[in-house]
């Protein structure tokens, strides 16, 4: 249930076109808290959110898609109506908690200790004694932005980026964590590697980690 | 007996296209589908398929597939010339490919895409919901190879009343497409400059972008070195990169980007855009929604 005491967070609503509108707010917490908000409404479908299509919730906005032929000044109003309800840092009741065993192995580890000069121990022990929440996808199928973690861990890129990173290798970069569904180039600070299979196009739902979920890193041994 | 078609030749490029993915944007999953989807929707109309069964997205022309079975098909967007048993066949009007003939496609001499829809369509399996190939998360069919066969499929409703489409072949000469303002419109020192220049379509252009090559877009100095954290991109939408030179998203335009988005082009010009051949001139013509 929403925290009536919590406040509900400010929005702008952008153009983005004849087929959606961009939702403005300040923050990831407040993002998720809109999303949450609007996501029942339209997977309902009553009314105009029968033509919203999908949500896709990033660092500081909300994209709500919907038609061509939406009226997308009505569909404006019914948001910021229904954002009225949505209420930032409020008890997420029921959200998923998903746990990743991790072998703390990754070449980066001893970067990350010089960086943030932590030992290697208390790099592990600072990734997994915090939970983090899933911000947001959008690099690859089943890739989740993980926020919300100790602020001890915020590194910047590698300068030189990988050209073939590992599936299921689990890096740092800036205030977010994330794990490689998939074979790909990159350029994060890579920490360790989990056995955790986060897309699987026939498994229902196919991504692991959807936005919202909670994920929590528990150290494995090899 | 299960009817298909053999790959003699792919082209340059044949994908497998449908509708595309609704429903996944947020983790991670964009929609792709077919690039010009008015085009690839009339197809299967003029062929009585079910709305949304997939079909070939051939680029640039150059596919040659045989018939095993009698096939009833039909060519849409993009004029290739084309042949079946050496016969040219119409555009956008159902034709008859027999038992072992072999339908061949020349290049076409404007627009980019060409579809090649079957009566019943193309049968395969699925990823969620939908047989589009995705070139930028890799899902779906890769592209066509040749020896490689399909299925067709039995997804057909009664036949339409018309069985020819007085459709104009996409234009080869300047293009002028309508653009709508963009979220970070006032990022940009002088907006209007996007629709006073012409644009070309650079080479290296693909479904996941058309890149235009131009007088560079400056930004404004209140906004030079600012960041813009990543956000939800659409198909149609106008990236404009640090250094100044547009990028108009299609349909496998990556989920979420960082870059300014200045405007959004009008869903039915996309349609348009997707028709252009490197080398095209483009103009852009802001209007409000």
């Amino acid at each position: 249930m929403p925290d009536p005491s919590a406040p509900a967070p400010p929005l702008r609503l952008l153009p983005m076109g004849d087929a959606a509108l961009l939702v403005e707010t300040n923050g990831i917490d407040a993002v998720l808290a809109l999303a949450e908000a609007l996501a029942p409404l339209a997977h309902a479908g009553t009314g105009i959110w029968a033509d919203v299509d999908d949500l896709v919730p990033a660092a500081r906005t909300l994209l709500v898609v919907a038609r061509p032929t939406t009226d997308l000044d009505e569909l404006g109003r019914v948001i910021v109506d229904a954002a009225r309800t949505a209420s930032v840092g409020a008890a997420t009741s029921g959200q998923r908690l998903v746990e990743i065993p991790v072998v703390y192995d990754g070449p980066d580890l001893a970067e990350v200790g010089a960086l943030t000069g932590l030992a290697p121990d208390e790099v592990v022990a600072a990734h997994t004694g915090a939970d983090w929440r899933v911000g947001f996808g959008g690099f690859a199928p089943g890739f989740a932005y993980l926020v919300g973690g100790d602020p001890r861990l915020t590194v910047a890129r590698r300068a030189e980026p990988r050209t073939r990173v590992p599936a299921g290798s689990v890096g740092l970069a800036g205030e977010f964590s994330g794990i490689y569904p998939r074979e790909s180039p990159g350029g994060w600070q890579l920490i360790g590697t989990t056995h955790v299979v986060l897309w699987d196009a026939d498994r229902q739902p196919p991504a692991l980690l959807a936005p919202g979920t909670t994920v929590r890193f528990v150290e494995a041994r090899r | 007996m299960t009817r298909r078609v053999e790959i003699i030749e792919p082209g340059p490029l044949t994908l497998v296209q449908d509708l595309g993915r609704v429903g996944h944007l947020a983790v991670g999953v964009g929609r792709s589908g077919a690039a010009d989807v008015g085009a690839y929707l009339l197809g299967g109309r003029l062929l009585g398929n079910v709305r949304g069964v997939a079909a070939l997205e051939v680029t640039f022309g150059g596919l040659r597939l045989r018939a095993s079975g009698d096939l009833l098909a039909c060519l849409t967007g993009a004029h290739a010339p084309a042949r079946v048993g050496g016969r040219p066949v119409p555009h956008a009007a159902p034709f008859a490919i027999r038992d072992g003939q072999e339908l061949a496609l020349g290049m076409p001499s404007s627009g980019l895409r060409t579809y090649v829809s079957f009566r019943g369509g193309l049968a395969m399996p699925g990823v969620l919901g939908s047989l589009a190939s995705d070139t930028m998360s890799g899902l779906g069919p890769e592209p066509l190879r040749a020896g490689q066969t399909l299925e067709i499929g039995r997804s057909t409703e009664g036949f339409p009343h018309v069985d020819v489409a007085a459709v104009p072949p996409p234009s080869g000469g300047p293009v002028e497409l309508a653009v709508l303002p963009g979220p970070r419109r006032d990022w940009f020192a002088r907006p209007e400059a996007l629709a006073q220049t012409p644009w070309c379509v650079s080479g290296r252009s693909d479904r996941k972008g058309i890149r235009l090559d131009g007088d560079p877009i400056e930004r404004h100095t209140r906004w030079s070195d600012a960041e813009l954290p990543s956000e939800g991109m659409v198909r149609g939408a106008i990236q404009v990169p640090p250094n100044g030179q547009p990028v108009l998203f299609l349909n496998d335009h990556p989920v979420t980007g960082g870059y300014p988005v200045i405007g959004v082009v009008r869903t039915a010009d996309v349609d348009r855009a997707a028709q252009l051949q490197p080398g095209q001139q483009v103009r852009f013509r802001w209007e409000q929604r």
